[in-house]
């Protein structure tokens, strides 16, 4: 059941340069690729293609073989690098993490949250704060594939480790296949099965 | 005692500004025809302890009056900014979310409006729709949604493109859940304040044009009605028709206007704890 690009072209207008070309990759579940390249090479691109954000120009987007359901919750889920832009300021934390599912107990221990964080609005928190709720908000909707996309770059060490402990005990525990888009080498060799580089030309695997 | 929040503060400040207004609304929707009737022999007194803003060339308490004359226009006021209110969100919503042809032609159609001067326009088209209350309501509730509903038009556009509501959809969110629970909340607010802040503008704009004789007919005791009668009389040395019914609109007019900055202070999520 893998998660799969197939011959994907993709730009955002007409008159634009393509962003991706011809690329190709399988995600079986269970396994953790880590994604990398220097900016401009269309890794944000690839991970929102593959999440049913935006639509390949040419190529296809397969889940087991289907296109990615339109309807429903979505089994890609992708966390965004900037988390004050992926939750709603009117809203109270809490509200931020019901909309995908009840609130676990073990997964806000897990990441770390407050109990007090709950009641606040998203301003009044910083930005690691607000990543651990996008994380825990895209695990509990009963993903199947996590899109991560440079999820920990702006934190530092102590808050990047607690959040990718977290990511991928809850992956491992659901056999959930998993995407790590990342400049850090260091922290690609830690959590992934498989690196892939984007500058390699044409990604056939 | 615990010191208060400036947050607790601005909801007092607002809430007794709120129950001003409406005791005034209340008193000059209750008072009884009779009691704005004056006789000849009380006329053209100035201000005293029992007539604080003296009486007109006909005798009538001018304090009554206006209080009576305040609440026609703040009905005024209400009607035309409610009525106003409702269109921009309605002509907003569709000029974001229709397709490119009916943007640009809503658009168009604010740029025209608002490059004509409101006063000018509201004189015509009050006067096209048979004048009196009528014609004013038409008149004041035609030209005072453009920018408020420029603004709704922004911010749905800009909540459109928003990642939280992207990824709501990618927790299977439906397009009318999304509707009720992301983006009308974020409008709410603008629309409320917006609805407020118009009020100034409608009851300005309605003594105006009383002013000018292209409004509410001589007999209703509006504002526009009274500052215009006292001008005749202003030569002959009485002041007070002119100076202290004219005090007493722009009074009112600055706590709606203050009103509308504080609740938008309230509604606003980044002063919550403040």
């Amino acid at each position: 059941m893998p998660l799969e690009a197939k011959n994907v072209y993709f730009r955002y207008d007409k008159k634009q340069p393509w962003v991706l070309e011809d690329r190709s990759l399988i995600l079986h579940r269970g396994e953790r690729l880590a994604l990398s390249a220097p900016s401009g090479y269309g890794k944000t691109t690839l991970a929102m293609l593959l999440a049913g954000y935006l639509k390949p120009t040419q190529g296809r987007i397969l889940l087991d073989d289907k296109p990615l359901p339109q309807k429903g919750v979505c089994p890609v889920q992708l966390i965004y690098q900037h988390p004050e832009k992926a939750i709603n300021p009117r809203w109270r934390l809490r509200r931020v993490l019901e909309e995908s599912g009840e609130l676990r107990e073990e997964m806000l221990d897990a990441l770390g949250i407050e109990r007090a964080w709950l009641n606040r609005f998203p301003g009044e928190l910083s930005g690691g704060e607000l990543q651990r709720f996008c994380v825990a908000r895209a695990l509990s909707c009963g993903a199947e594939y996590l899109i991560c996309d440079e999820i920990s770059t702006m934190l530092d060490a102590i808050t990047q480790a607690q959040i990718w402990n977290a990511v991928l005990k809850e992956a491992d525990k659901h056999n959930m296949g998993m995407i790590a888009v990342t400049h850090n080498k260091h922290l690609a060799g830690r959590i992934a099965t498989r690196i892939v580089d984007l500058t390699d030309g044409k990604l056939r695997l | 005692m615990k010191k208060m929040n400036r947050r607790t503060k601005v909801v007092i400040l607002t809430a007794v500004m709120a129950v001003v207004l409406i005791t005034i609304y209340m008193i000059g929707i209750f008072m009884p025809e009779d009691a704005v009737t004056g006789s000849f022999l009380n006329a053209k007194r100035p201000p005293s302890w029992a007539q604080p803003f003296g009486t007109d060339a006909l005798g009538r308490d001018l304090f009554l009056r206006t209080l009576k004359g305040l609440s026609v226009s703040m009905t005024v006021g209400i009607a035309a900014s409610l009525i106003s209110a409702v269109i921009a969100v309605i002509v907003g919503i569709a000029a974001a979310t229709g397709s490119k042809w009916v943007d640009g032609f809503i658009n168009w159609i604010i740029d025209l409006v608002m490059s004509v001067p409101h006063t000018i326009l509201v004189i015509l088209i009050s006067f096209v729709m048979g004048r009196g209350m009528k014609g004013l309501l038409i008149g004041i509730a035609a030209t005072h949604w453009c920018s408020l509903a420029r603004l709704i038009r922004g911010e749905v556009l800009k909540l459109r493109g928003q990642q939280y509501i992207a990824v709501s959809r990618k927790l299977g969110k439906s397009s009318k859940w999304i509707l009720v629970h992301h983006l009308l909340p974020h409008l709410a607010p603008q629309f409320l304040v917006g609805l407020i802040l118009l009020f100034p503008h409608a009851i300005l704009h309605e003594a105006s044009i009383s002013f000018l004789g292209f409004g509410l007919s001589p007999e209703q005791p509006a504002i526009g009605i009274i500052l215009s009668e006292s001008m005749r009389y202003l030569s002959a040395g009485m002041w007070w028709p002119a100076v202290l019914p004219g005090l007493t609109l722009v009074l009112i007019v600055l706590m709606m206007d203050k009103l509308g900055d504080n609740l938008r202070m309230i509604l606003n999520p980044h002063s919550a704890q403040e």
